[in-house]
């Protein structure tokens, strides 16, 4: 009698307490979405991202290799907006794994809800570049997307993993909280220089301008996708004299001959300049992201040199 | 008991005040919800202008050799189709692929049935916009019976096979009906060809891989009863794009080695066939390659045919392309140009684009 006593207590201790903990895999296409992800999830989840933060997220290959890490996949994690349409659709329909198409839940778009901007409101052709058409993919550079991306892998993190619900929720509130302390930082930092006119590289930054009042008045590439041509060369540099610009913003995966050259030709300043968690080994989460950027826009704009 | 009850109740109400989840926009309104199933639909022309001479091989001086448009989207939870028809100028209409493909089944198997390109070697496989040349190698041509190279009907399964240290592998068995254009033809009904392919692919850093194959092929082919030709591949690629600049640098380098065995009442023609080429890209648009070829006949081993190309391509956008290919191809005799050896000198000029959905990048 003893002895079937102790089994039923064993067994509902085992119960009641967690289960051995094997751990959500998370798989994500950038940085950024698997370092918030690993904030939320905490020791529940391992993630792994397809895209390094210092490569360009649309030329990602479709590596084999990144099949075997999908077939494993509990959570995809995606930009969604046609960002990975380049590579992404091929290697989930190799995977061999239901859970994680579309439509299922082991399938998240993280744009959802988020503030996207260059939504088409007319025609839209190539003959504008390689335009998304579902509006500008790289929404995750406005701090408040990120609160929104957290809230939704939290909930569906709590959705795959119920028992560690109170954890995401937890972890989730703690991000939060932090993100509305930096902000006031980042904000206070970047206050006087609202209303300045920058040059980015290429239309990744849209939003990151939106959230601190930055003008974005051009780009170096003549069009999404199309590389700098000479006469668009000079038409940037007589841009940046009328409308006065300081700094020019380029991603890291792009040839800095031209901007150098611009900068050379009108006296302002390039700033390599992070689009991705990961773009430099010491960013290393989706604060230092914006840490990193809004130092090097404010040494930039204050004369203090570049890169 | 009573701590946790109220634990569990306060954890409760702070749920009740926490953010809402993100609310999805609302999808765009479709005038017609008949559409809203729609394929993926694309159209990828390809022509080609030809100068020079090849009496062995003559190309049109210029066409649009090829107009390939796909159809692709998901058919139930169960399965997605794929089907690419291609038209050549007139009256050529056929289906290069179309095959529906299982994609949730278990013990990581992916089953696709209908009309493939057969996984043999690596450039079979390939569709003539993704090739890195404006042309098929020499071992393909004469070996796998054509330009076209082998497209089978039938059935394949692929599973994938993790090895140590976590290395993608995957080994395909496929099975086809016995006719396939110049390589294949079946005296009955239920004469098949077989195609078994063993793929192994290695990073080697975060900038370089390795993608090693190995192909075995068998069906019938017509000569008598029971003749039997026998197929061998190897094929190796190994490719470098530094991460943070692959925009503006990469290489890629391809091999393939084949071998061909032919069984007839005379008795058994063994053929050997194999090209190796290296793309470099020089600049965001602009790539160089080079390629060197040699096949035998499958059908007569002492006529041998050799080439060599060199290739410059830019790509205005990722959706055109245009390629100039400087070709010397030296042709065995007897031949259709005469009973000695025949060296043709030509320029291929190319001009590819893409239209409609959004396709993946090849790789």
């Amino acid at each position: 009698m003893r002895n079937s006593h102790f089994v039923l207590a064993v067994l509902l201790a085992a119960g009641l307490s967690d289960p051995a903990q094997a751990g959500l895999r998370v798989v994500t296409t950038l940085q950024d979405l698997a370092s918030i992800a690993q904030t939320i999830g905490g020791d529940r989840v391992e993630t792994f991202a397809l895209a390094k933060g210092y490569q360009d997220p649309h030329f990602v290959d479709a590596k084999p290799s990144f099949i075997l890490k999908l077939s494993r996949a509990d959570l995809v994690i995606v930009a969604g907006l046609e960002l990975e349409i380049g590579y992404l659709p091929p290697l989930i329909d190799q995977s061999r794994n239901e859970k994680i198409h579309p439509g299922n839940p082991g399938y998240l778009d993280a744009s959802t809800g988020c503030d996207v901007l260059q939504r088409p409101t007319q025609v839209v052709t190539r003959a504008m570049g390689d335009v998304h058409p579902y509006g500008n993919p790289h929404y995750w550079t406005d701090p408040e997307n990120g609160r929104l991306i957290a809230r939704s892998i939290a909930v569906r993190l709590g959705e795959l993993d119920p028992a560690g619900g109170p954890i995401f929720k937890r972890n989730l509130a703690a991000f939060e909280a932090r993100l509305t302390a930096k902000e006031k930082e980042w904000d206070v930092a970047m206050a006087p220089y609202a209303g300045a006119n920058v040059i980015t590289f290429h239309e990744s930054w849209p939003n990151f301008a939106k959230r601190f009042k930055l003008e974005i008045v051009g780009t170096v590439e003549p069009k999404p996708g199309i590389p700098p041509s000479p006469s668009h060369t000079l038409d940037v540099i007589n841009l940046i004299g009328r409308d006065h610009v300081k700094v020019i913003l380029v991603e890291p995966y792009f040839d800095t001959k031209t901007p150098d050259f611009i900068a050379e030709k009108t006296g302002t300043t390039v700033v390599m300049f992070f689009p991705s968690v990961g773009g430099l080994p010491a960013i290393r989460d989706y604060f230092d992201l914006f840490d990193h950027n809004v130092n090097a826009f404010v040494d930039a704009m204050k004369g203090k040199g570049a890169t | 008991m009573t701590v946790a009850w109220l634990a569990m109740l306060a954890c409760a109400a702070t749920s009740a005040q926490d953010a809402p989840p993100p609310t999805p926009t609302p999808a765009p309104a479709t005038s017609q919800t008949s559409s809203y199933f729609n394929p993926s639909i694309s159209l990828i022309g390809n022509f080609l202008g030809v100068a020079g001479t090849n009496a062995v091989d003559n190309l049109p001086s210029a066409s649009l050799r090829e107009t390939e448009l796909g159809f692709q989207a998901v058919v139930d939870p169960y399965a997605r189709a794929d089907v690419f028809v291609s038209l050549g100028e007139e009256n050529e209409v056929g289906v290069e692929e179309g095959y529906l493909t299982f994609t949730s089944l278990p013990w990581n198997l992916l089953v696709k049935v209908g009309r493939m390109r057969v996984s043999f070697g690596k450039i079979n496989s390939l569709h003539l916009h993704v090739l890195p040349w404006a042309d098929e190698p020499l071992n393909v041509v004469n070996l796998l019976g054509g330009d076209e190279g082998w497209i089978g009907s039938g059935v394949s399964v692929a599973r994938l096979v993790p090895l140590p240290g976590d290395v993608f592998s995957e080994l395909t068995v496929q099975a086809f009906r016995g006719d396939a254009e110049g390589l294949f033809e079946a005296p009955k009904r239920s004469d098949l060809a077989f195609n078994g392919h063993y793929r192994v692919f290695a990073d080697l850093s975060d900038s370089s891989n390795l993608d090693l194959g190995a192909s075995c092929a068998i069906g019938p082919n017509g000569t008598s009863a029971n003749a039997k030709t026998r197929l061998q591949g190897l094929d190796v690629t190994y490719r470098w794009k530094p991460l943070q600049h692959g925009n503006y640098r990469s290489l890629v380098l391809r091999a393939e080695l084949f071998g061909s065995e032919r069984e007839r009442p005379e008795g058994t023609v063994k053929a050997t066939g194999w090209f190796a080429s290296a793309e470099v890209q020089l600049a965001r648009r602009w790539w160089i390659g080079v390629r060197g070829e040699a096949a035998g006949h499958a059908q007569d081993t002492s006529i041998k045919d050799t080439g060599t190309a060199a290739t410059l391509t830019f790509w205005p956008s990722e959706f055109s392309q245009l390629r100039a290919e400087i070709r010397q191809r030296r042709y065995g005799g007897p031949n259709t140009a005469g009973p000695s050896d025949y060296t043709a000198n030509e320029v291929l000029l190319q001009l590819q684009f893409a239209i409609g959905a959004h396709g993946a990048h090849p790789f």
